[in-house]
């Protein structure tokens, strides 16, 4: 039943004024008003819901970029350096000549604190690694007083950062209460500060004891190999595919399958994909295990789907007039799409793909088969061919693993993790909309 | 245009596959969870301290583990399998069909399974597995005959422990800890509590016995856990009743937030594990596969490493992390020397 049925009982509208509304109009005005309410409502609740995420991932994950390190002059003598080289155990020879060296500086300033060898042990991250390659590094600097920023161990990071405080700490041979003694001295001899962490953004991964030099640079770096791979491979295999089965492709059963197939593909899990990846890339084909490059040959099969669906979505917008025009002038099929279609598609293949590039990055779980989770981000790869080959992580599965980790500290590099992943996610979105800017155009 | 640029990378990301399968420099390790923290630390001071390549150590678990390490021998497959729990029969014959006969089983040491609960919620402060048990078993004792579960606090079965609901989280039964769990707690709380007796003069056989003795009640009082222990945690977190099953060295670095509780009247610490008074625990192993010594740098260093006394003995750093030293690292020291294989003179 319409509304003109249902007002028929009303005035008529002959005798009606324009500028008095009349009670449907009123009602479709109020309708559209509500409606309008609503669209605001579900704007506002979705910006609710990104601010209460943003504002946690940040509050969270801020901690992760500032790092409590321990500032002092320290001086290693050839003497020390061969002795410390001759064990089996270096990097804790160096760690122990380090606190021996900062107790006897300490005594020399007279803290009021007892504090023996033990405590600055407790106190201190692993910093034997850091000191030797340091060594390794400039052996010119044996013998020179060398001045250091080594890291704290994670509980004294976590009392500066509130994670840690004098009324939960338990004594254990992590941390004793009477540290924080000596803790808050040297923080007020300025030799204890709070620092930025850069060790976070460009270092690797570390073992489980030592979260001070823990960073995410190594993972960013595999994850951009993979992004690569899956970039260069599934954008023209998804965009020929697409134009063929768009604009050249005969209709009939056999297309129609495929099509059905590739819809089917962009939902199947990802896991799936992780799977197909160890027995066909690393049994079958024997690539190297947890390398990026089969990392992104599995991604590659999973964004493939979303390329195609998206291609073929952005090619069919593109109005038959100008094939028509193209055409008419003689133009062939061929030049008809590659010089009048393709440009016009150009903006709607790109959002697609960055979709597909966007998805891919985050994904773990095809990760977790072909061995890129776990101690696997060890360091930079040193040529650009190693940064497909060399056994490496991803942002996702770094963070993953970190969040897994026994040490608080451990989770708040995690959700540190996340804030680079975005930002990763965003350096990408921007790109991809200058280039879609770039490829715009008007008919 | 473009097109042809994207072929042509397309083209070198082919060449670039063709060429991956080139020689190994690092060692590759995978397998259980809980031997992955350790693996971790001394992988990065294997790096650290000598000229071989950082190892990788991938997690996925034991059993997955051992399964890739017995997919055969050669560059494409991994060099040692990390277990928290010895190497099955099964998987040996798995391993000698593909090819891998020779295996070097290294203990690295024990872990200590620990039950804690939130810091500020009841006095959970001493169990016996005949508790843990009657907390969560499909079928117990009560009053002399097998029934289903009954129970919904603490108090009901042991006067002593607080009047709480009985809300406990566990391993999955994908994890190994699972299994130690089920032996040495539900198993020994089924005998004790008489109910394996009972459930035998009911004309159950043995196994069968066993096996019931195993099941846990499914009325959401008892959780599996399939994540890891940050999912425990997090669970407790929010669950003030909440008990947990930790390892040693995660509960250690989690005082602040839990409080452990005794089992059999021992309390957990490396030292009371290392004694054996503390009931809980279990060995960790990981695997050699020697047809890959000499072939893969580092393979034997990394093993010898591993097991060195700087580094696995009670001073080093993996029993500074929380795992407990193995009395007899020196035999196993011994044995990696000479690369003793399964099977050959044991």
């Amino acid at each position: 039943m319409t509304d003109a049925t249902l007002n028929s009982g009303g005035e008529s509208p002959k005798n009606r004024s324009l500028h008095t509304l009349d009670v449907r109009t009123k009602r479709r005005n109020r309708a559209e008003s509500r409606f309008k309410a609503y669209g605001i409502a579900a704007i506002l609740v979705g910006i609710f819901f990104l601010v209460v995420l943003a504002v946690s991932i940040i509050r969270s994950g801020a901690p992760a970029f500032s790092r409590t390190v321990v500032d002092i002059e320290f001086t290693l003598t050839q003497a020390q350096l061969d002795e410390a080289e001759s064990q089996l155990f270096k990097t804790k020879a160096y760690q122990t000549m380090f606190i021996a060296a900062l107790k006897e500086k300490l005594d020399a300033r007279g803290l009021d604190v007892a504090f023996d060898d033990a405590a600055i042990e407790r106190l201190l991250g692993k910093i034997g690694g850091d000191l030797r390659s340091f060594y390794a590094a400039n052996p010119d600097q044996v013998g020179q007083a060398v001045s250091f920023q080594l890291p704290a161990s994670s509980r004294v990071d976590g009392y500066f950062k509130g994670r840690v405080s004098r009324d939960t700490l338990q004594d254990s041979r992590f941390l004793m209460k009477t540290d924080l003694d000596l803790v808050d001295a040297l923080h007020d001899a300025g030799i204890v500060r709070t620092a930025f962490n850069s060790t976070f953004i460009t270092g690797a991964d570390s073992g489980v004891d030592n979260p001070g030099g823990a960073g995410l640079g190594a993972s960013v770096v595999g994850s951009f190999f993979m992004m690569l791979v899956v970039l260069v491979l599934s954008l023209p295999i998804g965009v020929a595919a697409s134009i063929y089965l768009e604009e050249f492709a005969p209709k009939n059963r056999f297309t129609d399958l495929i099509e059905v197939n590739i819809s089917n593909l962009a939902a199947v899990p990802s896991i799936v994909f992780g799977i197909l990846g160890l027995a066909v890339f690393i049994q079958f084909m024997h690539l190297p295990q947890s390398a990026p490059l089969v990392g992104g040959l599995v991604l590659t099969l999973m964004t493939l789907p979303t390329i195609i669906i998206s291609t073929r979505a952005s090619l069919k917008s593109v109005p038959p007039s100008i094939r028509d025009a193209a055409l008419g002038v003689g133009a062939s099929k061929m030049q008809a799409v590659f010089h009048h279609v393709l440009p016009l598609a150009m903006p709607g293949i790109l959002t697609g793909t960055i979709i597909g590039l966007a998805q891919a990055l985050g994904e773990t779980a095809p990760l977790l088969l072909i061995g890129m989770v776990g101690f696997v981000a060890r360091g930079y790869p040193e040529t650009v061919m190693a940064g497909f080959t060399e056994p490496n992580s991803a942002m996702p599965a770094q963070i993953y693993t970190w969040a897994a980790r026994a040490d608080a500290s451990f989770y708040e590099k995690a959700w540190g993790g996340i804030i680079i992943l975005l930002a990763f996610l965003l350096a990408m979105n921007i790109i991809a909309i200058i280039l879609r800017r770039r490829f715009e155009r008007r008919w | 245009m473009t097109l042809f640029k994207l072929a042509t990378s397309a083209a070198a990301i082919a060449a670039v596959s063709a060429t991956a399968a080139a020689a190994r420099d690092q060692v590759q390790v995978a397998g259980s969870s809980t031997v992955l923290p350790y693996a971790s630390i001394v992988a990065e001071l294997f790096g650290d301290n000598t000229d071989f390549p950082t190892p990788v150590v991938e997690s996925g678990g034991s059993s997955a583990g051992l399964k890739r390490f017995c997919e055969g021998v050669g560059e494409n497959t991994i060099d040692i399998a990390n277990a928290s729990r010895k190497i099955r029969e099964k998987e040996i014959n798995a391993c000698a069909e593909n090819g891998v006969t020779d295996i070097i089983e290294v203990r690295i040491g024990y872990d200590g399974i620990v039950f804690a609960s939130q810091q500020s919620g009841p006095a959970f402060a001493a169990f016996e597995p005949s508790d843990i048990f009657n907390a969560i078993g499909a079928k117990v004792l009560k009053d002399g005959e097998v029934v289903d579960n009954p129970y919904n606090s603490w108090t009901e079965f042991n006067a002593e422990l607080p009047d709480a609901e009985i809300a406990m989280f566990i391993p999955g039964t994908k994890h190994g800890t699972r299994e130690v769990f089920e032996d040495k707690v539900l198993l020994t709380g089924c005998e004790d509590t008489g109910t394996m007796k009972a459930m035998m003069d009911g004309g159950m056989t043995e196994d069968d016995a066993e096996d019931a003795c195993l099941d846990v009640r499914q009325d959401g009082k008892s959780v599996d856990i399939d994540g890891d222990y940050t999912e425990t945690l997090a669970r407790i977190d929010a669950n003030t009743n909440g008990i947990g099953v930790f390892g040693l060295a995660f509960y250690e670095n989690n005082t602040d937030k839990l409080k452990v509780a005794t089992m059999g009247g021992v309390s957990p610490s490396t030292e009371t594990i290392a004694s054996g008074e503390y009931p809980v625990s279990r060995p960790l192993f990981f695997y050699v596969k020697k047809a890959h010594i000499g072939v893969i740098p580092g393979l034997k260093e990394y093993a010898q490493f591993f097991t060195a006394d700087e580094i696995a003995g009670p001073q080093g750093p993996l029993a500074q992390y929380g795992l407990v030293a193995d009395p007899e690292l020196a035999a196993t020291q011994a044995a990696v020397a000479e690369e003793k294989t399964m099977g050959s003179g044991m």
